[in-house]
């Protein structure tokens, strides 16, 4: 049996009952390990670390009982496995990376732990993080605790987090980590009913994160309240010299802003959101989200980002660009899968061709051709100088108003395959979300609602350049107003 | 614009990727509803505008030139498919 009133406590919860020593951090890891056990139907884990977690918890107690207890002690979390472990296996869900267990920690999760945080294990994800339903994985797809009413089709967590958020939906980790390139936190966030930040480009060090493409790519906290994002926020994000795009500027206490006053605060709402074809009740639930920071007290603005429809095509040269770079470096030589050859070059092919699954190859292969002699200067050039556009329009905007609200995305979660054989519609899924990677700005989604077959959707707050405390007041107004309390009926127990 | 088979067959040469014959002909067909899909930029006008390399909120950070590790050479090729001696172990390339 999964003891339930210890899994669904929040991070803040969790961490006040273990201060009044209502519980001890034993009998809460203990409690996820027994979650996870019975919830290995959802693959949401790609490695399980117990014994790590069982030992992380004892040294949590002691410290709580000797009243030196850190933000996160005895928290149980799980780590996105892009994320770097020392010593356990880190994979990317990639078969090209077999084996392979890091000699170094990563600076985010380095982070975790020197807090008090537990790990439970890696998580699910899209191969590489390119995807947008967790169906790429080497490791099987990550599936949803969600269902439609009255329909037991296995639907996907989105991605590319989507071991992420299923697991922290389900109850199989108090918080998880993710990363986000281009919705890679907040669409999966919103296809299963949890909050999903990403802060700004610069906010948290990419340190020690397998790469996909560096000048996008941002950790976040995936949690089941705003008030846990902000906890652990303030833990993951900080200056760190080992990232040169790392900035040195204060982190400051967000948990203050959970609960603040929206009174008076600009809410811009774009013009350019209001896609052809998407869904009336998505339209509708953003009109409640508005309705419900004009209640708060906020003030409503019409704003116009004309370059939006763009971002998607920009994204889909920058990010493939940049990924054929980055992962030039699995070659077979340096870790991983190595497939022989007659001589180095054809080892290198045959790694490659056996290492990778196909959407990673097609991405490599975009990547290479918009970035070859010839053709550099008609698509990398150009996406560049879109990407500078759909920042103007960000800067534009940010003159009359402090933060941005839109759906997270165009519809909730789809079943397991039905949109796996066409990429281009695989890739409409982040057309809210990836403005927010190329402009470097931070952005969060909280759940506010259901659709008509009972699954999850999100709201988007965009803010401006660091200035995540105020998308956390801005978020909690909406947590709060919202009053989304929907969990999904257990069905994966074994 | 679309790509065809003898494109696809030199990306995946540069990319260092093995196709196999039978799939060039597949792949350029996905590569170029990509392509297709990505050249809506070409309606942007981009006369002048400076293109943008990084994450937009800052300029690149300097150190000093200084060594911060090493010294672990059993670290670096722990994880390597073959090593010899603390090298990286590849199949002959001089003669």
């Amino acid at each position: 049996m999964v003891d339930t009133t210890l899994t669904s406590l929040g991070l803040v919860e969790a961490r006040d009952a273990l201060d009044k020593k209502e519980i001890s951090a034993v009998e809460l890891t203990d409690a996820y390990i027994t979650a996870m056990e019975k919830g290995r139907g959802l693959n949401t884990y790609i490695t399980e670390t117990t014994d790590l977690a069982r030992e992380g918890a004892k040294r949590a107690d002691e410290n709580l009982a000797k009243g030196e207890g850190k933000p996160l002690e005895g928290l149980p979390l799980g780590i996105k496995d892009l994320y770097c472990t020392e010593g356990v296996l880190t994979t990317a869900a990639s078969h090209i990376l077999d084996g392979y267990k890091p000699h170094y920690e990563s600076t985010v999760s380095a982070n975790l732990w020197r807090d008090g945080a537990v790990m439970l294990g890696k998580l699910n994800l899209d191969e590489f993080a390119m995807g947008s339903s967790n169906e790429t994985s080497f490791y099987g797809t990550a599936i949803n605790p969600w269902r439609r009413n009255g329909d037991d089709t296995p639907l996907v967590a989105g991605g590319s987090s989507g071991g992420s958020s299923a697991a922290v939906a389900a109850g199989l980790c108090a918080a998880a980590t993710g990363t986000d390139t281009g919705g890679s936190i907040r669409q999966p966030a919103a296809l299963t009913g949890i909050v999903g930040m990403k802060p700004s480009y610069g906010r948290c060090s990419r340190w020690g994160i397998v790469a996909f493409a560096s000048s996008l790519d941002q950790a976040g906290p995936m949690t089941r309240s705003v008030a846990d994002a902000a906890l652990m926020l303030r833990s993951m994000a900080g200056h760190d010299p080992m990232d040169s795009t790392s900035v040195d500027i204060e982190v400051p206490d967000y948990t203050a802003e959970v609960g603040g006053s929206v009174k008076g605060l600009r809410v811009g709402i774009p013009k350019e959101y209001r896609v052809d074809g998407m869904p009336a009740e998505v339209d509708a639930l953003w009109q409640q989200g508005i309705d419900w920071l004009k209640d708060a007290g906020a003030e409503i603005v019409e704003i116009s980002l004309p370059h939006t429809q763009y971002a998607l095509p920009a994204y889909y040269i920058v990010a493939p660009a940049e990924a054929s770079s980055n992962l030039a470096r699995y070659d077979g030589v340096r870790y991983g899968l190595r497939e022989d050859g007659k001589d180095l070059i054809e080892m290198y092919q045959n790694t490659r061709a056996a290492g990778f699954g196909d959407e990673v190859k097609r991405r490599v292969l975009i990547g290479t051709y918009v970035l070859s002699a010839g053709y550099y200067d008609a698509y990398y050039r150009k996406a560049q100088q879109v990407r500078t556009l759909i920042g103007q329009d960000f800067d534009t905007a940010f003159e009359s108003v402090d933060t941005i609200l839109a759906p997270t995305t165009p519809t909730g979660a789809f079943g397991v395959g039905e949109k796996a054989d066409d990429p281009v519609s695989m890739y409409l899924n982040d057309v809210f979300t990836v403005p927010a990677n190329l402009a470097g700005l931070p952005a969060i989604s909280v759940p506010a609602g259901l659709d008509s077959q009972g699954l999850p959707l999100g709201l988007q707050l965009i803010g401006k350049h660091f200035d995540e405390a105020t998308l956390f007041r801005a978020a909690s107004a909406i947590e709060s107003a919202a009053g989304f309390t929907a969990k999904p009926t257990v069905w994966w127990e074994g | 614009m679309s790509v065809d088979k003898e494109t696809v067959r030199n990306i995946a040469r540069l990319a260092r990727i093995r196709v196999d014959e039978d799939a060039l002909e597949p792949l350029a067909k996905e590569l170029s509803t990509i392509l297709t899909f990505v050249e809506q930029l070409d309606a942007v006008n981009t006369d002048g505008v400076e293109p943008q390399a990084g994450g937009r909120t800052m300029a690149l950070q300097q150190r000093a030139d200084e060594v911060t590790a090493g010294g672990y050479p059993e670290k670096v090729t722990g994880n390597a498919p073959k090593s010899e001696h603390n090298f990286f172990a590849v199949p002959k390339v001089v003669e």
